[in-house]
């Protein structure tokens, strides 16, 4: 049997039996997955990847890959990662979650694995709203946004701005963390800063923590053309590459 | 084998859990199982073995905790009240995932922060807790001694059936100190790595599943290895009840007191005995049915409000008609209050 790769240029680390993925057409997780995929085939660490998913859309990755996953929910994918690398330090161990997950329910966990500098990958999907659940209104929602529970679009001066995660945690993590963000926009950005956020886990043993933003056309009610649009729009809010802390703010 | 020692029930906990095969701790600040966490440090920092994270939440811990158990380690947590509300997510989730999690649960008075030190009000949430069925195992310590033997029992129960596994205290249990014999527990059954780090033939752990059907399967089985457990694991003591006319049905603390007072009765000629179930889930129904068959009254005494009764009346039915009722939420019970409430009905 050929593999994945052979036929459609897919990642070797990939599960053959769960493709098709039972994401959406167009659905911006799935590059992220080929993504991710394409760093651990390069780096050669699919032996010794554990990674723990979410709640959410990114529940549908439970079988994804070709090496161990454990499903939990509400940005708890941080906690679980926290006490397994503490338990087998060798493994590269990385949550993956969704905005509503790491800067709404879950943020608490997210916040404190990055002060504690626990030495996991914590990757946070950002497409501005709750999927799996209809679209409905996240924190990362932009100003404005129409979504199931902003039928007016959101009103910031109730539900606050737009939520700079990475922003955010770069201001309390630990000076050795690595944070960043990409956007689906740019495949070798995407790739570029995984292999990097893994490597400082290997290295450096710290946290890392990557954002990426992605698109809904689902929930988004868009077509491929406008969704890049939106996204376009997004990165003008929430800008790309390695966040730097705010020394002006002690 | 047993051993003298000068401890506290918390103390005992913490050298339980380490005879038990213990390897890690995750937990939050919360009285009265704090001491829990303090003792575990304190052993940590005699045993590099040993590791521990205070972590933010009680949630964080037990889904830490989680974590540690999937690579293998015999890993646990304590906490009490509002922290055991926390607590049922990540213990939830442990069901669902047959994930062998241990906790001490040191029981405050409830609702909500209640008081800080005793009740056996968070029976109900030990035993019955989460958003599924509520598929866990459930001792009640009555003492120190068993703090102990309990404390490294818990861990062999859980990765034996992988279910969680609690012990229930309280902190009149905990932060007493008293001098007695620890007896060495069993061999303690070993841990094993659940996610098994095989890239030719990867573990997945499902939390979440696509239909009605497929889950109800996996209910079923779990609810099928939950029935097999029962016989093996309900445990129970009888004290004085051959006999008897009179029977107290009590755990924890409050049985240590019921104890006592039997003797008492015996000694003015009641023919008074106790049930004091070890486990509260699974109870160990053969054992209470039949020997509360031929006695005349039977007391359900506890701190809380119908907790432990419930329990038992679900699994006991026909105890309904001659249960005396002794309630005293959050508070708790002498000796002499115990013989007077038997002597008076008499």
């Amino acid at each position: 049997m050929k593999t994945l790769d052979e036929q459609f240029g897919m990642p070797a680390c990939f599960n053959v039996k769960s493709k098709p993925s039972l994401f959406c057409p167009g659905c911006g997780e799935s590059m992220i997955l080929k993504h991710l995929g394409n760093v651990i085939d390069s780096e050669k660490i699919g032996s010794k990847i554990t990674l723990a998913i979410d709640i959410g859309c990114t529940l549908l990755s439970w079988n994804y890959f070709s090496f161990d996953t454990i499903q939990t929910h509400h940005g708890r994918s941080v906690p679980v990662s926290v006490g397994y690398k503490m338990a087998n330090g060798k493994r590269i161990v990385i949550a993956l979650m969704g905005d509503g997950g790491a800067y709404a329910i879950g943020l608490q966990s997210l916040l404190h694995a990055a002060f504690r500098n626990d030495p996991i990958l914590a990757i946070v999907i950002n497409n501005t709203e709750y999927s799996m659940t209809g679209g409905q209104m996240a924190p990362t929602s932009l100003p404005g946004e129409i979504t199931a529970t902003s039928p007016l679009g959101k009103n910031a001066s109730i539900f606050g701005p737009a939520f700079h995660g990475p922003e955010l945690v770069r201001q309390i993590a630990a000076p050795g963390a690595f944070i960043a963000r990409a956007t689906v926009s740019n495949p070798t950005m995407v790739e570029t800063v995984i292999a990097r956020a893994i490597n400082n886990q290997i290295e450096n043993k710290s946290f890392s923590m990557v954002e990426i933003l992605s698109i809904c056309p689902t929930n988004w009610k868009m077509n491929a053309a406008e969704s890049f649009e939106f996204l376009a729009k997004l990165e003008k809010v929430y800008p790309v590459g390695e966040i730097i802390k705010n020394k002006n703010i002690k | 084998m047993s051993e003298k020692k000068f401890i506290t029930g918390n103390e005992a906990a913490v050298l339980g859990a380490i005879e038990g095969g213990a390897e890690m701790f995750f937990g939050y600040p919360i009285t009265p199982a704090t001491e829990i966490l303090e003792g575990w440090i304190n052993k940590a920092s005699e045993d590099k073995n040993l590791q521990y994270l205070q972590a933010e939440d009680e949630i964080a811990s037990g889904f830490a905790t989680i974590g540690a158990i999937l690579a293998g380690k015999k890993a646990f947590t304590a906490t009490a009240g509002v922290g055991n509300v926390l607590m049922q997510d990540p213990i939830s989730m442990a069901e669902n995932e047959r994930l062998p999690f241990v906790g001490i649960i040191a029981q405050r008075g409830g609702p909500s922060t209640g008081t800080v030190i005793y009740s056996q009000q968070e029976v109900n949430l030990t035993a019955l807790g989460g958003n599924g069925d509520g598929l866990r195992i459930v001792y009640s310590a009555s003492n120190v001694a068993e703090c102990y033997e309990l404390s490294a029992k818990i861990f062999s129960t859980a990765w034996k059936y992988n279910f969680p596994t609690f012990m229930l205290t309280d902190g009149y249990l905990g932060k007493q100190k008293i001098t007695t014999a620890l007896n060495k527990p069993l061999r303690p059954f070993p841990a094993r790595k659940i996610l098994k780090e095989d890239s030719l033939n990867p573990t997945h752990i499902r939390n979440c599943f696509g239909s009605e059907p497929e889950f109800a399967k996996v209910l079923q089985r779990n609810i099928s290895d939950y029935k097999f457990l029962i016989d093996k694991v309900a445990q129970s003591e009888s004290y004085k009840v051959s006999g008897a006319t009179d029977i107290i049905l009590a755990h924890g603390s409050v049985a240590a007191a019921a104890k006592s007072a039997i003797d008492d009765l015996r000694a003015d000629g009641v023919k008074a005995g106790l049930i004091r179930p070890i486990t509260l889930r699974p109870l160990d129904t053969k054992a209470i049915r039949s020997q509360i068959k031929n006695a005349q009254r039977v007391y359900v005494i506890e701190s809380a409000f119908e907790q432990f009764a419930r329990l038992l009346v679900y699994i006991v039915p026909e105890l309904a008609s001659k249960m005396i009722k002794v309630f005293k939420p959050a508070v708790g019970f002498t000796p002499e209050e115990i013989y007077k409430i038997v002597k008076d009905n008499k």
